[in-house]
């Protein structure tokens, strides 16, 4: 009968209308802003920089090795390294970022910074309602906005952050435990080298240091 | 300059005589080409005489700035360039760069590639016949039908890689994190769902007298000039010839699965249409089979290495078939880190070669839904 | 069927195209894709054969695109036997070492990858070289054997500069039709500015 595969496709429809009342397959959006979807752990937008503490200053991870910089598909980021160091999380001391921009407007989120990070310094943020009525400074975030603290990264990240941090644990005890064992070792050496007629073969018995001729 | 000079694109001749042919500019921003694409079309009454398509104003070479770049950093570039199914381009990427460089992938790896490769070219086609069914004149209804399974389908997606549209999941040497039980089993649960989906959305129009009329006969493709023109996809197998990547490369673990390749016999509108819809079917059992078999393991090769990968020089032309068609990769190294030439083949635009020979003589209504029914996205017709 | 290897096809070509020189190129990535560098003038005939061969039957050309060389240069020191005047005003035959620059002349390349679409096999690579890269950059065109090439030739012309004898429709595909300059050769050098220049370049 002509007509018919019309009224079926409009009993599809019917069903479809009604359904959604019912059914939540049927109805898959939710009412923004006031009602929201929790996002998945996964979820991945703009990236930000890490800091151990309270100070987002003294305790940012980064050490400026510039990876993410070279790495970074949009080339998006820059960074420049500092003259002096600082001690990092296990004590050794390291440089940082003295500048550490990134321009989000190019930047893809493609999260291949956080990758290549051998440092945990930088992760993905998941904000999303991201808006400036400044188009280009307010586009470009620098190292104070980037800064956030690791609790808000085990908020945002939580399964990530606790495998992150109990990696950093254990690189610390394990720094701590040599540090330890050197100590004991230089404790040893210098008791040793105290004994006359006997010298140690590494490093102890170096020549004497050269005279520094200043220029 | 040379070869001859093209028409003047705005040239609009508002009125024409008894006879007397009419130009029509349709596009760039016409709402039926699916993005920025002009027809530029002459008209004698409604028929088409002659049809040349024109692109170029999503160009941004893709090519160059992955030649400048290292080979990791072209993957969230390729997601890019079919917008729709940035899964299936990091696959086919990823897979010259395995070609290129010799990288075994874990079988893991390969299992979830297929499995979200499947799913994206179900979203894809799903959200294709949305369009196409739009394109006629059915305002909305399916196509909301369609997305409304697409973004289920997303949400796996944001779950598994981080961002529902851009993932750049895939590496060379497997995938770039594991997925989880819990995401394995609202895959399934996803899977189960859908053959009810699929069946609304059949019933939905298939035998709709009006689609019916509008489809039927329209833009019909032969089946020498299909293979001759490079064809490929859908599109080819709706006229008949019998070429899926996935049966005659069997790249991955395409040979452990069971399925079967629906082919067209009019090469019509009406048979793209109907080929997708099967395909759909198809789909859902390499999903089944793959969430089944799938095994334990590692995903990545670790003897890969991500930065600063180098392969010897060489060449590989890797391929595979994306939801559009064949989507190949052509690379050549030179020993350094970032490749010497980088090449897409870009189904969408390789199908869009033979636009105009199946536009002529057709109404310049049914253009609309000839170039709907050959599923472009300007993302990669541009690059 | 198997593919023949690529040094058979050679024979198959050599045998079927008479005048015809093909040359097997190695490929040295574990793909092992090698390909056939046939000469540009018997370009279409040996196309033609491909195509119709009852045992090859490549009626699928896939994958279409430039590749561009560009000139290089060699140095190598040589010895050379020089009359030099000394200081005494003597003149005295010497060995000099001088180095000496040899330019090869670049090229630009079209490589075409064939698949058969009734025997299932591939892919056949086959190249074609320019003369050089400023102004013998004519390859004949293989539309007239594959419609595939139609598009893809018009990009390899607009991005590496090639001139395809006998394509029907040679125009810009993805540039603009003002625009002078072939963006994917590996000397261009973009503007200085982000901000889209339209029409010619001075």
């Amino acid at each position: 009968m002509l007509g018919e595969g019309i009224i079926q496709g409009l009993v599809e429809t019917a069903r479809n209308f009604f359904g959604s009342y019912v059914e939540k397959d049927r109805l898959t959006t939710v009412q923004y802003p006031e009602e929201r979807h929790t996002l998945p752990e996964a979820s991945r937008n703009f990236p930000f920089l890490l800091y151990d503490g309270t100070d987002p200053e003294a305790g940012l991870r980064c050490v400026a090795c510039q990876i993410c910089e070279k790495e970074c598909p949009p080339r998006c980021i820059h960074i420049e390294k500092s003259k002096d160091k600082k001690p990092d999380f296990v004590g050794k001391q390291q440089a940082y970022p003295v500048v550490f921009d990134i321009d989000v407007a190019v930047c893809m989120s493609c999260q291949i910074c956080v990758e290549v990070c051998p440092f945990d310094a930088i992760r993905m943020d998941k904000e999303f309602e991201l808006s400036t009525s400044n188009r280009f400074g307010g586009l470009l975030w620098t190292k104070k906005e980037l800064a956030k603290p690791n609790e808000y990264y085990r908020k945002i990240h939580p399964v990530e952050a606790a495998e992150t941090d109990e990696r950093r644990e254990q690189e610390l005890a394990a720094a701590q435990a040599k540090a330890a064992a050197a100590e004991a070792a230089r404790a040893a050496q210098t008791s040793a080298s105290a004994t006359p007629g006997e010298a140690s073969g590494n490093g102890a018995s170096a020549p004497p240091a050269k005279t520094v001729v200043p220029q | 300059m040379s070869g001859p000079v093209v028409d003047d694109p705005i040239a609009v001749k508002p009125i024409a005589g008894p006879g007397e042919i009419m130009e029509v500019s349709m596009g760039p921003h016409h709402p039926s080409t699916h993005g920025v694409f002009r027809m530029d079309v002459r008209l004698d009454g409604e028929r088409v005489v002659r049809l040349k398509p024109v692109f170029g104003y999503l160009h941004r070479n893709h090519e160059k700035i992955a030649e400048h770049g290292a080979y990791l950093a072209s993957i969230p570039y390729t997601d890019r360039l079919d917008y729709l199914c940035s899964m299936t381009n990091n696959w086919g990427y990823v897979l010259a760069v395995e070609k290129l460089a010799g990288i075994a992938v874990p079988e893991r790896a390969e299992y979830i590639r297929v499995i979200v490769g499947e799913l994206t070219r179900f979203q894809n086609h799903a959200g294709l016949i949305g369009f196409l069914l739009q394109d006629m004149g059915a305002s909305g209804t399916p196509l909301m039908y369609a997305f409304r399974e697409r973004e289920k389908i997303l949400d796996l997606f944001e779950a598994l890689s981080g961002a529902r549209m851009m993932c750049n999941y895939m590496r060379f040497g497997g995938v770039r994190v594991d997925c989880s039980a819990e995401w394995l089993d609202e895959v399934r649960q996803l899977v189960g769902r859908l053959p009810r989906f699929l069946d609304e959305f059949e019933s939905l129009l298939r035998a709709n007298e009006i689609l019916m009329a509008r489809t039927q006969g329209v833009g019909v493709l032969p089946r020498e000039l299909a293979i001759s023109a490079g064809v490929t996809g859908p599109l080819l197998r709706a006229s008949g010839v019998n070429y899926d990547i996935r049966k005659v490369d069997k790249y991955g673990i395409y040979d452990r699965f069971d399925f079967r390749v629906p082919l067209g016999d009019h090469g019509d509108v009406y048979d793209r249409y109907m080929v997708r819809l099967l395909e759909l079917r198809e789909m859902l059992k390499i999903l089944e089979q793959a969430l089944r078999d799938i095994p334990e393991g590692p995903v990545m090769d670790p003897k890969t290495r991500l930065r600063g990968l180098r392969p010897k020089a060489g060449e590989a032309y890797g391929r595979i078939e994306s939801p559009k068609g064949e989507l190949g990769f052509f690379l050549i190294s030179d020993g350094t880190g970032n490749p010497y030439r980088y090449r897409v083949r870009p189904p969408s635009m390789i199908n869009l070669t033979i636009l105009e020979d199946m536009c002529l003589g057709q109404n310049i209504a049914d253009v609309v839904i000839i170039l709907g029914s050959v599923d472009i996205v300007l993302g990669e017709v541009d690059r | 069927m198997a593919l023949p290897s690529p040094e058979e096809i050679k024979t198959l070509l050599e045998t079927g195209v008479p005048g015809l020189r093909v040359t097997v190129l190695a490929n040295g990535s574990p793909s092992a894709q090698h390909s056939l560098l046939i000469d540009r003038e018997h370009g279409c005939a040996a196309a033609e054969f491909l195509r119709d061969h009852a045992e090859l039957r490549l009626d699928f050309c896939s994958n279409v695109t430039g590749v561009d060389w560009p000139d290089t240069e060699t140095t190598e020191k040589v010895k050379v036997k020089k009359v030099v005047t000394g200081a005494d005003g003597v003149e005295q035959e010497q060995e000099v070492e001088e180095t000496r620059k040899t330019k090869v002349p670049g090229y630009l390349e079209a490589v075409y990858h064939l698949f058969s679409m009734t025997q299932k096999h591939g892919p056949v690579v086959v190249r074609m070289r320019t003369a050089n890269r400023t102004d013998d950059t004519h390859l004949p065109s293989l539309t007239p054997v594959w419609r595939s090439a139609e598009f893809q030739e018009r990009e390899a012309f607009d991005l590496f500069g090639i001139v395809f004898d006998g394509h029907p429709d040679l125009r810009r595909i993805l540039m603009w039709d003002g625009f002078v300059d072939y963006p994917m050769r590996k000397d261009y050098v973009p503007p200085a500015d982000d901000i889209l220049i339209t029409g010619v370049k001075a």
